[in-house]
């Protein structure tokens, strides 16, 4: 499988709190990998990163062998690299179908478009529909976003982040928050689209039973540094992953 | 619902366009700063309701319309190029401080904008040889509306020509930004309003559509800039006065931000309650604000929101 993102020691420092320290890693191509680690450990400032949120102080990022180290967000989500975010990020006054066709008209190069009507757009709305479908809430497409339940909104997050159709998604705990019913059907979708091959999915989970059975290599980052790397199974037997989720002994024990 | 408020829509243009029959020239005069301020505040609008983004300095970009539209017919007197000069002028002005300003949101935007319309003012103030300094250029033609070879208006002042042509300019205008409004563009712009990150996310670059948006403000400013030098036949350096960048946001705040029609709605309120206060008192700015602190606090998001929400359901309801 080809390598879709490489890092060369990615380092970013707050203060003296090493986020990331000289972190080398690949992603490859079709490969479910999920990054875990204690809170504080620098996952979502490695997504933040690799998406462009921020900048790292030195190291480089590739995408296709390309370097993007410092291309802005949008630039790189023209590439295909696109995430949804672990604090909710939504268009809340917008209605759910507006909020899905923003990313939408953007994929379809018509954000400009400036005289004729959202109404007579008509691919750009079926191809919403189609996405509301996918993710299970196209009965509520008229409702304001804003008045959602929690759960519906996580939904709603990662519909945005998928709508550009990326390569590369980083999913940042997409299912904090929901109910189980819910859980179930974000991780349907996500094994479903990955086994598909329409995108490669990087998630970002607390939930060890999700992490388990959907990742095909587990990524365990503690203090900015990538400390473990492997199948599910070569992590549960890791001892130095078993050390820095001490205190959390019964919860590795129990499986 | 849609359909009365086609029926108002095309009764309030009816009205305007038959105002000149059954009114004299001094409400048509105030009509026609009505529409003025209601294209400014519109283009405003777009920058603060639609966008997100409260600029200080409108006025500067008004004042780049008025003068540019007043140099124009002075020179070459043809009403159609002061207007298009004008817009250009504006939107110019827009695009290449726009650059500068679009960088930055919330009060620093708002204060870089303040400084560079207070820029404009000190240009149109000092620079004697070209704006005439505190005299203002004067004796602007009021130019006939002509394309050469096809036609020619007479915008004589006795006639009510030059009432139809800002009425319909001003409307071409603004259906325009209606249906702008409601395009993907439009869409996108709200999107940035509400949540910048997610927009760069969709794959777009919030700074040009910022920038964008803010030319486009400039436009509406110039073009509203561009009516006044030949209805006053003078233009003076207070048009591009910091206080005067903050008539669209009174009138803006007023009507309501988050509706189209609200800075339309609180340019008549503006000028109503002008023209009545006027009448007996000169120190009319002092009640002025205390009636429009009044309003805002009773007409929360405006007062076309509260006829909509509230005034509505009862009529409805009966």
């Amino acid at each position: 499988m080809a390598i879709l993102l490489r890092t060369e020691k990615l380092k970013k420092y707050f203060g003296l709190v090493s986020a990331a320290d000289h972190i080398d890693l690949e992603i490859e191509e079709g490969v479910l990998t999920s990054i875990i680690g204690p809170n504080g450990a620098g996952k979502t400032t490695l997504v933040n990163l690799l998406t462009g949120n921020i900048f790292p102080d030195s190291g480089k990022v590739f995408f296709k062998e390309e370097e993007i180290t410092h291309l802005p967000i949008h630039e790189r989500v023209k590439k295909g690299i696109c995430r949804s975010f672990q604090i909710m990020n939504i268009f809340p006054k917008l209605t759910v179908f507006e909020n899905v066709l923003i990313p939408i008209f953007a994929l379809m190069n018509k954000s400009l478009s400036f005289y004729k009507l959202i109404d007579d757009h008509l691919d750009a709305k079926e191809k919403a529909e189609h996405l509301l479908n996918e993710i299970g809430l196209i009965d509520k497409k008229n409702l304001t976003a804003g008045i959602l339940s929690h759960g519906d909104q996580r939904l709603l997050e990662i519909g945005l982040a998928m709508a550009p159709e990326p390569k590369l998604l980083f999913l940042d705990e997409p299912t904090a928050g929901m109910n189980p019913i819910e859980r179930i059907k974000v991780l349907e979708n996500i094994r479903k689209l990955s086994r598909e091959k329409r995108s490669t999915f990087v998630i970002i989970e607390h939930d060890m039973d999700i992490v388990f059975s959907l990742s095909d290599r587990i990524v365990v980052l503690h203090r900015g540094q990538i400390i473990a790397d492997g199948t599910p199974e070569e992590i549960k037997k890791n001892e130095e992953v078993k050390k820095v989720y001490l205190g959390e002994e019964i919860f590795w024990q129990k499986r | 619902m849609k359909r009365i408020k086609f029926f108002l829509l095309l009764a309030l243009i009816i009205f305007l366009f038959s105002l000149p029959a059954f009114s004299g020239k001094y409400i048509l005069y105030i009509t026609i700063h009505i529409l003025i301020l209601s294209v400014f505040a519109l283009g405003f609008n777009l920058l603060l309701g639609y966008t997100g983004l409260l600029s200080f300095g409108q006025a500067g970009f008004f004042a780049m319309g008025a003068y540019a539209c007043a140099k124009i017919l002075l020179i070459l007197p043809s009403l159609l190029l002061g207007t298009m000069t004008g817009m250009i002028a504006g939107a110019l002005a827009a695009f290449i401080l726009g650059f500068l300003c679009v960088r930055h949101t919330r009060i620093y935007f708002s204060m870089l904008t303040l400084s560079f319309g207070m820029m404009i003012y000190s240009l149109a103030w000092k620079w004697r040889e070209v704006t005439g300094g505190d005299d203002g250029l004067v004796g602007i033609p009021r130019a006939p509306l002509e394309i050469p070879g096809v036609f020619s208006i007479d915008m004589n002042p006795m006639g009510n020509y030059y009432y139809y042509y800002v009425l319909v300019i001003s409307l071409l205008a603004i259906y325009l930004l209606y249906r702008l409004i409601q395009s993907p563009f439009g869409l996108t712009l709200k999107g940035i309003r509400e949540s910048e990150n997610r927009v760069a996310y969709a794959g777009i670059s919030v700074r040009h559509y910022r920038l964008l948006s803010f030319t486009i403000a400039g436009l509406y400013a110039g073009l509203a800039g561009s009516f006044l030098p030949p209805l006053e036949n003078t233009v003076t350096p207070p048009i591009a006065h910091w206080t005067h960048s903050a008539e669209p946001v009174m009138v803006t705040l007023l009507g309501g931000i988050h509706t189209f029609s609200g800075p339309i709605v609180g340019s008549i309120v503006f000028y109503i309650i002008k023209d009545i206060i006027v009448r007996y008192t000169q120190y009319w700015l002092i009640w002025f604000g205390a009636i429009i602190v009044f309003l805002v606090l009773v007409f929360r998001g405006g007062i076309v929101i509260f006829l909509i929400e509230r005034i509505w359901p009862l009529i409805k309801w009966r």
